[in-house]
């Protein structure tokens, strides 16, 4: 099995994307005074956080649902919930 | 008196639970919903792919010869990794062939077979429908609800009894104020990519015939020491992959998630498996691993919990569950449930059968065996000290330098000293893992 960046292994996956609404907003003030930035770039497998000049970026569109980033966010820090039915990832094995 | 509902139960999540309660529900008569936010199920459902699934065979006898199952498990596989070693413990038997005792699953392809067969009994599927919160009016105690069905958008669903089944992040538990925040150390993060090989290839290097198939489990270096493990499993076409990382430690690590499913399928414990292999998908999925502790309050006037959305999971070390007690889980509730109606009490004190019926289920006992599993789990020394003691203690064993032999024994001693790991606690480690598993 070959190295592969995240984008790479996410390129196999087949996505629903909702582009008029995210589903994921963060509070960039509460994420920095929290810590929750730092910890919700650890956690996701996707790769959805990333940091650029002291702001959480998001690719909302790479979300895997697990909802791991809102176990480890700091209360209103991040508000996660599911895409709208019918977007969002789309497993075929699951 | 309010109107009549549209439904005598209202379904959310049609995965392993809420399919089998749908089942249970409209085969006993009563008009049920099964709503699913995914646009077919089992589109957003993912787990590692081990289904213990003997207790389906209650709902849908013989399951496994008609069910989408990959391959039925005959050689479970334990290993402790280092950088460099690995020391197994492996069981093959033909005898967990027949009857069928576990198979891998792909849910994209089995949830939508079972939520057929509630069809087939009656219920109704509304895929591609998320259900944004419960509808609820105030009961007889301050802060208590009844819930009188779902809001999915602009529309109403009224319903006597709501299950959510809607997995491990439950909105509609937090919503009723069932489940509040979990602490890090009863959750985990799965990290899991299916990667395609051709079928010969997969049965020539785990030593299958036919639909035989493997259950590796790993723990140590495979996660880099943070607690947890690591899966190898064998499907008809393809491998499933992955690890499962308890987030306290995970956080304390230093380490990302992304970055330690990285090294797992570069490791060279691993690597020889996965090689020629193309990743054909790659997910992830919040685990629940509280066990009995993470059991909360299951039903209130109006609603049950049931599945992963009641936290129902267990890591007994050598085996992890989910999708058989979920099973477990949904013919209780279904039963309870159906009573309920029947008797014109759907108030949590009407509803109490189901805790009752789950408590003295197979679910019930197993979580009551291994509630002191977790804690033990958390012990350090499993997912570092102790892989690399083994791995000394059998390199001295099996390395024939021509330096003279000892006694087993006196290696032992030898390589319990290098471990810096002092017999007292291996004593402790061991008498708690006697107790909990």
């Amino acid at each position: 099995m070959k190295a592969q960046t995240i984008p790479e292994r996410l390129g196999a996956n087949r996505y629903e994307v909702d582009e008029e609404e995210s589903h994921i907003v963060v509070d960039q003030e509460l994420c920095r005074t929290t810590g929750t930035g730092q910890r919700i770039i650890a956690v996701c497998p996707a790769g959805v956080y990333s940091e650029r000049d002291g702001q959480i970026d998001v690719e909302y569109a790479a979300c895997l649902e697990c909802g791991t980033c809102l176990a480890v966010a700091a209360p209103g820090a991040l508000t996660w919930r599911y895409p709208r039915g019918g977007f969002g990832v789309r497993f075929r094995e699951g | 008196m309010a109107d009549e509902p549209d439904f005598d139960v209202v379904v959310v999540g049609a995965g392993p639970a809420g399919s089998v309660t749908a089942h249970r529900l409209a085969t006993a008569g009563l008009s049920v919903a099964l709503i699913e936010r995914g646009e077919a199920p089992g589109s957003k459902n993912l787990s590692g792919g081990v289904l213990y699934g003997r207790v389906l065979d209650q709902v849908l006898p013989g399951f496994a010869d008609e069910a989408p199952v990959e391959r039925r498990i005959t050689r479970h596989v334990t290993t402790f990794l280092t950088p460099d070693s690995a020391v197994s413990l492996d069981y093959a038997s033909q005898r967990l062939a027949e009857p069928v005792n576990a198979v891998t699953v792909l849910r994209a392809k089995f949830d939508p077979w079972l939520a057929e067969r509630a069809e087939e009994a009656g219920a109704y599927l509304m895929p591609g429908v998320r259900v944004d919160q419960l509808l609820t009016e105030p009961a007889g105690e301050p802060g208590a609800v009844r819930v009188l069905g779902v809001r999915a958008g602009e529309d109403e669903l009224r319903a006597r009894v709501v299950v959510a089944a809607d997995g491990v992040n439950s909105f509609l538990a937090r919503d009723a104020g069932l489940r509040g925040k979990e602490p890090l150390n009863h959750l985990a993060v799965g990290v899991k990519a299916v990667v395609r090989l051709p079928r010969s290839v997969i049965e020539d290097r785990f030593g299958l015939t036919g639909d035989e198939g493997a259950a590796h489990a790993l723990v140590g270096d495979c996660t880099r020491g943070v607690g947890g493990g690591a899966f190898l499993y064998t499907n008809t076409e393809s491998l499933s992959v992955g690890v499962v990382l308890r987030l306290d430690d995970l956080l304390a690590s230093g380490h990302t998630a992304a970055g330690i499913f990285d090294h797992l399928v570069q490791h060279p414990g691993l690597a020889p498996y996965l090689r020629g292999g193309e990743v054909v998908e790659y997910g992830s999925h919040l685990v629940a691993e509280g066990g009995l502790a993470m059991l909360g309050t299951l039903a209130t006037d109006g609603l049950v919990v049931v599945g992963d959305a009641a936290g129902l999971t267990i890591n007994s070390g050598l085996t992890v569950r989910g999708m058989d007690l979920a099973i477990g889980s949904g013919i209780a509730a279904g039963d309870a449930v159906a009573e309920a109606v029947a008797a014109g009490d759907v108030t949590a004190a009407g509803l109490a059968g189901y805790r009752r019926r789950l408590d003295e289920s197979f679910v019930g006992r197993d979580l009551r065996t291994y509630a002191r599993a977790p804690k033990f789990l958390e012990r350090p020394r499993m997912y570092g000290a102790y892989g690399e003691l083994a791995a000394g203690l059998f390199h001295d064993v099996f390395s024939l330098d021509t330096t003279p032999r000892k006694h087993l024994a006196a290696v032992a001693r030898t390589a319990l000293g290098r471990s810096g790991i002092g017999l007292r606690t291996v004593l402790s480690d061991g008498w708690a893992g006697v107790r909990a598993l």
